[in-house]
């Protein structure tokens, strides 16, 4: 007995010492804590293995619920392991499930204990060592374990085979060969008539499945149709909410072809909906989402409780009545449906209130924006939206707003009217979320400005004093507008003067402004004023002719406004460059300015330029464009534009590809279909509830909206192309995992089970072979489901889970396999279901192994 | 599969943590201190399950139930149905109750060990196994039975309270 040690060990702080330390909390707990694991890690050094054992209890137990790293203690767990007592072994295994990982150096050395334990008489040891290997499996592991699995596979005790099969799973993924000889052992499992043994090994199956085959493996049509029946039966009879629940998610999902089952899950769904218990609230919401896809009736049937329930207090089931409100929308009722929604939306707390503005702004802005008709409608909503308190949605409003005015010339008119509502008022200034908003509408109202009633007031709106308070970006955009603005304003009053000479109208200018930038300005306008005068001049809708009085007021204020920025260090005074200063400056390689553009002439030839009607988006920018390449050389200014125009044009007509349209020539027509589904049916029950009238009307097909105006043309641009999404290449374990299995199946094929290549013949062999290892087992499955002799038995025993893939292929055309098995928790155990459903991939027939019949 | 089971108190101290895939134990504290997060802020009638996915990662969802001081904590993925989930929690809490007498909170703080071969008796490696609490219980005592028949061969209590005791 060595003094210090036995001393040590007398005084060894158990597990419960060190909980009942730490709830004192006499010295603090996280000094405390140092402490106690510092003496951790002096009794965990000690060749006892008792006070060992202890140790590493206590230090899984600080690792779990206080989160202190373990992994110097590998070594010594695997220590204790060694020991024959069972509680040692306990507390071993427990800090390995807690500490190691796949990439533990020292796993490999656990593989005898493992092997040891598992060969164990003890259940409770074996079980032990299961559950370790389950989790910390690597293929080393699996490999050289595999035959102990196999040998437990068929053990005479219940409670080892269970887990024994839960663990195969883990042990096939990390070492597919061990499939070769697992397989069979698991399949007989299936023959077992414990319910709880097959439960597990379904559930084996459903995972195997789902991780590998999900994607290729077609489904036995015929199945579904089996199954059917049997489902509906228990959803009429079972008393088991989890078990109806659980029969409802595979109707909708899978069984949805069957209109009689899917009317009879909806039935039950109803009483979901109107049953007290929020929970049955929110997943009866969930499953009607599901079946809306689909069966818009089905929601039509139930849009009162819907809709009462975008009030409920539940956050989960708001939003999923939100989502199922959304579903019903259509062309006929956007307006009034969004209308009650954004009221809702001011009566509710924040983040539901941003939800709502965010799915009314997707659903129509969604495939440009397909359902709206009125577009001024529309865009006054979305200045009203910008408006609302708690509104977070800044940023999407302004993508829209701009998106829209670009898009939809005939609303431009009404957009500036709203772009002027939200400058005028200078509460919004202070709002940052609405920056983004507002940077949009005065870019809008300087682009547009010759669709506005009152530029003046425009002006006056983007020069408000409380315009210092917005970031510089934004800012920096209200001045280029107000520029924008003064120069319609004084084209306008030229136009309608006339007598104004252009010399005399200089004198306005204040000195402030520096002279060059006035002159380019005027150079612009002096341009464009033969191209665009008779067009702008039509389009003038000023009510407040533009005299030299106002014109006198717009200058001073823009002095006003500008006149500080001039001497702030933001803004850079734009000075004339000589030409000498110009040719100081060193043009960058390559980039040849003074070239003889006689070599475009093989390109372009002879072209007239395109008239001024053409679309107006291309054609000011071009000119000025013209204009700025052309400050460079000076002399040929006249000649350039016509030029450069015509060359453009030319350009344009040979490589069109690149350009944006000229014309409109992606015209969506004015009659397109109706964006509701023609499906839709249903009668119109009436109730105080006005969204829920709004919504009925959405239900009758085809009749011809009757609009006051016809629907603006929505152009559009050349969108680039999405990439399609690439197609996920199947990991090569699940390759060598589905090879080996083939090979079960098949035997003698000459098929590598670690090809990692997945080509095309390979994968539809694969599916082949695939859908046979699930014919078979849907087989047997389907002989458990029918009619069969003992297999009524097997029908009452089994279990019904179901499963979902869990990687989807973006490919709209495929379903997902999905295998359904159910597990019911309280003991209530009945039918075994299983359901799959249809791929559109037709069905190779092959042979079916012996074994497997 | 089940990915993690916790409880943990109204305050948001841990109780029990268990996760049925590989994480480091930083990453534990994180999703705990999340879902507590959310969890506090529930209100108390309304349904019991919560997105997980900005969480726990893409395909699982959240069961949880209140009971007393503790909440109870499931996450799963889509090959469970919530409701069934919804039993096993009750089935969990049966079992505690049955082998803690009227459990509370320090029961579960106080037994480690114990707590943990209930929770493995139940669910192994992610799997449901077990889902009646009598039989859980039975291989529970037995497991105890067999703990306390292995440290029965020591005549010296090798703890500082074995020691007192005597």
């Amino acid at each position: 007995m060595s003094g210090p040690s036995l001393m040590d060990s007398l005084f060894q702080r158990s597990l419960e010492d060190l909980i009942k330390g730490l709830r004192q909390q006499l010295i603090g707990e996280q000094a405390f804590i140092s402490k106690s694991l510092e003496e951790i890690r002096k009794e965990i050094k000690s060749t006892d293995l008792s006070t060992k054992s202890t140790a590493l209890l206590k230090l899984s137990y600080l690792s779990n619920l206080h989160f202190h790293d373990m992994s110097f203690a590998v070594f010594p767990a695997l220590e204790v392991l060694s020991s024959p007592r069972f509680s040692h072994k306990k507390i071993a295994y427990h800090a390995i499930l807690l500490s190691f990982h796949d990439s533990t150096p020292i796993l490999l050395l656990i593989t005898n204990h493992l092997r040891k334990d598992l060969n164990s008489t003890n259940e409770f040891e074996v079980s032990l060592a299961l559950q370790c290997l389950s989790r910390i499996a690597n293929v080393d592991l699996a490999r050289d374990l595999t035959p102990e699995v196999f040998t437990l596979l068929s053990s005479n005790k219940l409670y080892v085979r269970k887990r024994a099969v839960a663990v195969v799973l883990r042990v096939f993924e990390k070492y597919p060969d061990s499939v070769r000889v697992c397989f069979k052992r698991l399949v007989e499992n299936l023959e077992n008539s414990d319910p709880q043994i097959l439960s597990a090994v379904v559930g084996v199956f459903s995972e195997l499945v789902l991780k590998i085959f999900s994607k290729l493996a077609p489904l036995e049509p015929r199945l579904a149709k089996r199954v059917v029946e049997p489902i509906c039966d228990l959803m009429r009879n079972t008393g088991a909410t989890s078990l109806l629940f659980e029969c409802i998610r595979t109707v909708v999902t899978s069984l949805s072809e069957y209109e009689s089952a899917v009317r009879l899950a909806v039935g039950k769904v109803r009483g979901f909906l109107v049953d007290e218990d929020p929970n049955l609230k929110y997943l009866g919401l969930q499953a009607l989402r599901i079946v809306a896809e689909k069966h818009l009736w089905a929601v039509a049937e139930n849009k009162e409780v819907v809709i009462k329930s975008l009030s409920d207090a539940d956050p989960n089931i708001k939003i999923e009545s939100l989502r199922l409100v959304m579903a019903m929308v259509s062309e006929h009722n956007v307006s009034e449906m969004s209308r009650v929604l954004v009221n809702y939306a001011l009566k509710s707390d924040p983040v539901f209130c941003n939800e709502i503005l965010g799915s009314i702004l997707s659903t129509c802005s969604r495939n440009l924006y397909e359902i709206i008709v009125d577009f001024d409608w529309y865009v006054s909503l979305l200045g009203e939206m910008s408006r609302i308190p708690h509104c977070q949605m800044g940023d999407e409003i302004e993508n829209q707003l701009i998106d829209i005015g670009l898009r939809v010339k005939d609303v431009r008119p009404e957009l500036v009217h709203v772009a002027r509502d939200l400058l005028i008022d200078p509460a919004l200034l202070g709002n940052s979320f609405l920056h983004g908003v507002l940077s949009a509408a005065a870019w809008e109202s300087g682009e547009y400005v010759e669709f506005s009633r009152n530029p003046l007031e425009l002006m006056e709106a983007l020069l408000q004093p409380r315009t210092n308070l917005l970031p510089p970006s934004i800012r920096a955009i209200y001045i280029q507008s107000a520029f924008k603005v003064l120069v319609f304003c004084l084209h306008t009053c030229i136009m309608q003067g006339e007598s104004i000479a252009p010399s005399a109208s200089l004198d306005y200018l204040p000195s402030g402004v520096s002279a060059s930038a006035s002159y380019e300005l005027f150079d612009d306008f002096s341009v464009e004023n033969g191209a665009d005068a008779t067009v702008v001049h039509g389009q003038t809708r000023a009510s407040a002719p533009i005299t030299e009085e106002s014109i006198v007021d717009l200058l001073n204020l823009v002095e006003l406004a500008f006149g500080p920025l001039l001497g702030s260090h933001d803004v850079e005074e734009l000075g004339p460059v000589s030409l000498s200063a110009q040719g100081k400056v060193c043009l960058p390689n390559g980039l040849v300015l003074k070239e003889n553009l006689s070599d475009l002439e093989m390109i372009c030839g002879d072209i007239e330029p395109s008239s001024s009607n053409s679309f107006s988006f291309g054609n000011p920018n071009e000119e000025k464009d013209g204009l700025s390449f052309s400050s460079l050389q000076i002399k040929e200014d006249s000649e350039q534009p016509h030029e450069s125009t015509s060359l453009l044009a030319e350009h344009r007509k040979r490589h069109g590809l690149y350009y944006l349209p000229l014309r409109k020539s992606e015209i969506i027509s004015n009659d397109y279909p109706p964006a509701n589904d023609p499906t839709l049916q249903g009668d119109i029950n009436d109730n105080a509830d006005h969204l829920v009238k709004l919504t009925a009307e959405s239900l009758v097909p085809k009749r011809k909206p009757n609009h006051s105006k016809p629907r603006p043309v929505v152009v559009k641009l050349d969108e680039v192309n999405e990439k399609p999404v690439a197609m996920k290449q199947p990991e090569s374990r699940d390759n060598s995992l589905s090879g080996a299995v083939r090979e079960v199946l098949f035997g003698s094929e000459d098929i590598l089970p670690t090809s990692s290549q997945s080509n095309l013949s390979n994968s539809s062999k694969r599916k082949g072979k695939e859908k046979q290892h699930t014919d078979p087992h849907v087989e047997s499955k389907e002989s458990a489901v029918g009619d069969g002799n003992s297999s009524s038995r097997r029908r009452s025993q089994g279990k019904e889970r179901r499963q979902r893939s869990p990687r989807k292929k973006n490919d709209e055309e495929r379903k997902d396999t999905v295998q359904k098995e159910k597990k019911n928790r309280s003991g209530r155990h009945k039918s075994i279901q299983r359901a799959e459903e249809p791929l559109k991939v037709p069905a190779q027939t092959s042979v079916i192994p012996d074994f497997l019949l | 599969m089940i990915k993690a089971v916790m409880v943990m108190n109204t305050q948001g101290k841990t109780r029990l943590a268990k996760f049925y895939e590989y994480l480091p134990v930083e990453k534990q504290q994180e999703l705990i201190r999340g879902i507590f997060a959310v969890l506090c802020s529930r209100a108390e009638n309304v349904s019991n399950f919560i997105d997980a996915e900005s969480i726990f990662g893409p395909d699982s969802r959240l069961v949880y139930k209140h009971f007393a001081t503790l909440y109870f904590v499931f996450v799963f993925d889509s090959s469970e149905n919530e409701l069934a989930v919804l039993d096993l929690i009750q089935v969990f809490v049966e079992t505690l109750d049955k082998c803690f007498q009227n459990v509370c909170e320090l029961d579960i703080v106080f037994n480690y060990s114990k707590v943990h071969t209930i929770l493995d008796e139940m669910i192994f490696g992610g799997q449901v196994v077990e889902t009646s609490s009598s039989e859980i219980m039975k291989a529970v005592e037995e497991i105890s039975k067999l703990e306390a028949a292995s440290n029965a061969i020591t005549l010296i209590p090798k703890s500082a309270s074995g020691w007192r005791s005597r």
